[in-house]
């Protein structure tokens, strides 16, 4: 089986930037960026440029919530869950949310096309609820709005195969 | 030739205001008027975004808030030569959210491009700078001593003292960190100045490498603000091109280097040992103090890690003397705090005041009450971690020592605003449940003291032996606040407890 990323750009990457500082955040940064999650397959190199153990690479990846350990959906869409959006609804959004999608909170949908993520915290807490899709933040997201944001998603998608 | 601003913020963006700029920008074509946009910060004034001005001979004109599709209603009544019509909102200034207000750190945010560097100096920007770089370093230091300045982080520690222990260690390479994972829900002042004013906190940091003798910082940003990430590093690239980070600032000789590096989700990277493992490429576990980040910090070198507000203050201190700093606020609560309204309120944003002013003030007189129109039922202050505060406990002052006799926290100014649909068992449960995602698992009270937290509570709203539970409850929240090794541990109590003795009546009572 061929991997769902690129070997050689992993290597750049690592090569890059194993001479800075607390290289490991940015290398895993820069390797999720390019291959939508952190293969498993790239954690012995990852350790060998940085003489860590490969226990250790795992560790920080399962640590942060940022980083995942296996492929994601097309889309990200991320949930603020904390006090600021609950006061103005989140709790609801979040129940129409995994109803409308058949998908829990930390899944990914049947179809392949949406990961729902829960976040705590946009830093958009004046007009909440928040949702974040890709890195684009949206504000007041009600049950139809959230609806309306995900067909949008749908939409785009045709628009960009046609 | 006409000047249109559109912010570029988060939230402005959330509302719509990428769309609002393309739409004035297309429109403006159609029919020939020559503009240019300028993508400023906000203001804070979020109710009103997207917050679009014009520049006029009288000062700005604003119109708020306008969506994509009143555009061309704007351009119909003229609004780009400031004229009256829909959405218009007068001059920016004379909007009493903005002009009750006492802005130090927000004095430049919306009003200034935020990536240009002449811009900034045009208000008044780097002449701290200039002033520091005239000075010993033992002589900056006593000047934030003397200023009072607090970290606005949430401990309001002085900030002087923390400099004076790096500055006091031997020669050797030193840090300044600034702690910019702000994961506080109901807080977003950090956000906004590091998207509107990123260089006012630049200017900040370098003061703060040439007080200790500190040759490189690093803004530790979290990785959910994706717009600040990129409006900083645009904006150190900027003061790296008009020679003011490098090794040699401003013709000195003086060196500091500065770059931004990226959290990855985790709230405890907010405590300020966690960060540093963080920012060491490891897990943000907490580390056991003594030794302090100022002796031991950042690869084990002496630091100075203070958080955004508290490092940016700094530059407003060296342009305009500690003494007109201390002039503001009360007490030992000096300067002003950037207050957050959010939540269930009518007109959130950044309400910025010296200390001392009263919550009930700022919520009826700014924030308008609630959004839905419903009565107050709860009022959370300081984050996650902060106390619930009732109805009638609202008129407490707006200061540091008010709220600790209060048995609650300013911490870094958020205020949420829940209404009377509000339970605030479940609020509760949610504040040990937030522990239980975030905790960094070092210490027991915090990593398991929260799960069983989640399970008493449920038990409570069960009815399952409820008064016992809630003693369980409360011996829990006692090991939790005085066996944790920081303050997420420590101090998730606070929502819990403040919740029980306040609304004893959602917990069956």
């Amino acid at each position: 089986m061929t991997p769902a990323f690129d070997q050689a750009a992993i290597d750049d990457i690592i090569a890059q930037h194993q001479e800075l500082p607390g290289a490991l955040l940015p290398i895993l940064h820069e390797i999720q960026h390019t291959a939508g999650y952190v293969p498993a397959e790239t954690v012995p190199a990852i350790a060998t440029a940085l003489s860590l153990s490969r226990a250790e690479v795992h560790g920080v990846i399962s640590f942060y919530h940022h980083f995942h350990s296996v492929p994601m959906g097309e889309n990200i869409v991320q949930i603020c869950r904390a006090e600021a959006c609950q006061a103005v609804g989140a709790r609801e959004l979040e129940k129409h949310a995994t109803a409308k999608l058949a998908t829990a909170l930390g899944a990914t949908s049947a179809d392949g096309k949406i990961s729902l993520e829960p976040v705590y915290c946009l830093g958009n807490c004046a007009c909440g609820p928040s949702v974040q899709i890709g890195d684009e933040v949206h504000a007041r997201v009600t049950p139809e709005r959230f609806d309306a944001l995900i067909n949008e998603l749908a939409t785009n998608k045709q628009e960009a195969k046609s | 030739m006409i000047t249109v601003y559109v912010p570029r913020d988060t939230t402005a963006c959330a509302l719509g205001a990428d769309a609002v700029a393309k739409a004035i920008s297309t429109e403006a074509s159609q029919r020939n008027i020559d503009l240019q946009i300028v993508r400023n910060g906000s203001r804070g004034l979020f109710w009103l975004e997207t917050l679009v001005e014009v520049a006029t001979g009288a000062g700005r004109v604003a119109y708020g808030p306008v969506n994509a599709s009143d555009v061309a209603a704007l351009f119909d009544a003229g609004f780009y030569e400031g004229k009256d019509g829909t959405l218009s909102l007068g001059l920016t200034e004379d909007i009493p959210y903005l002009k009750n207000q006492q802005r130090v750190n927000f004095v430049r945010a919306g009003i200034t491009d935020p990536l240009s560097v002449d811009d900034f100096k045009a208000h008044g920007g780097y002449e701290g700078l200039d002033r520091a770089l005239a000075m010993q370093p033992q002589a900056i230091v006593d000047e934030v001593k003397e200023s009072g300045l607090r970290g606005r982080g949430g401990a309001a520690f002085p900030a002087g003292i923390k400099w004076q222990t790096v500055h006091d260690t031997p020669p050797q390479q030193k840090y300044i960190v600034c702690n910019a994972d702000e994961g506080d829900s109901g807080t977003f002042a950090d956000r906004l100045l590091m998207e509107a004013d990123p260089l006012q906190l630049i200017e900040g940091m370098t003061i703060a490498g040439l007080a200790v003798g500190a040759t490189q910082g690093y803004i530790y940003l979290r990785s959910e603000y994706p717009k600040a990430h990129t409006v900083l590093k645009a904006a150190l690239a900027n003061a790296y091109a008009a020679g003011y980070l490098g090794e040699n600032i401003a013709g000195s000789g003086k060196h500091f280097d500065l770059e931004v590096r990226l959290g990855a989700g985790a709230y405890i990277c907010g405590e300020e040992t966690s960060l540093l493992e963080s920012l060491e490429g490891k897990r943000g576990m907490v580390r056991a103090k003594p030794p302090l980040p100022a002796i031991v910090g950042l690869f084990g070198q002496p630091t100075v890690i203070n958080n955004v507000l508290t490092l940016a203050s700094v530059s407003g201190i060296f342009e305009k003397g500690a003494a007109h700093y201390k002039s503001l606020g009360v007490g030992r609560s000096t300067g002003t705090l950037p207050m957050q309204l959010a939540g269930n309120i009518k007109r959130g944003g950044i309400v910025e005041l010296a200390f001392g002013s009263s919550l009930r003030s700022l919520l009826e007189d700014f924030g308008g009450g609630t959004l839905s129109g419903k009565a107050i039922k709860a009022v959370q202050v300081g984050g996650p971690l902060g106390a619930y505060l009732p109805d009638a406990a609202l008129d407490i002052s707006l200061d540091y020592e008010s709220f600790a006799a209060a048995s609650a926290m300013l911490g870094h100014g958020g205020v949420v605003v829940f209404d009377e649909s509000a339970d605030m068992l479940e609020q509760a449960r949610f504040a040990m449940e937030f522990c239980v995602v975030e905790s960094c698992g070092k210490c027991t009270p915090c990593r398991i003291g929260s799960t069983r937290g989640v399970e008493v509570i449920d038990n409570i709203r069960e009815g399952k032996q409820r008064d016992d539970n809630l003693i369980l409850l409360e011996d829990l929240c006692d090991t939790m606040e005085f066996g944790s090794l920081c303050a997420m541990g420590g101090l998730t109590p606070f929502p819990v407890r403040s919740a029980i003795k306040h609304f004893p009546e959602d917990f069956g009572g």
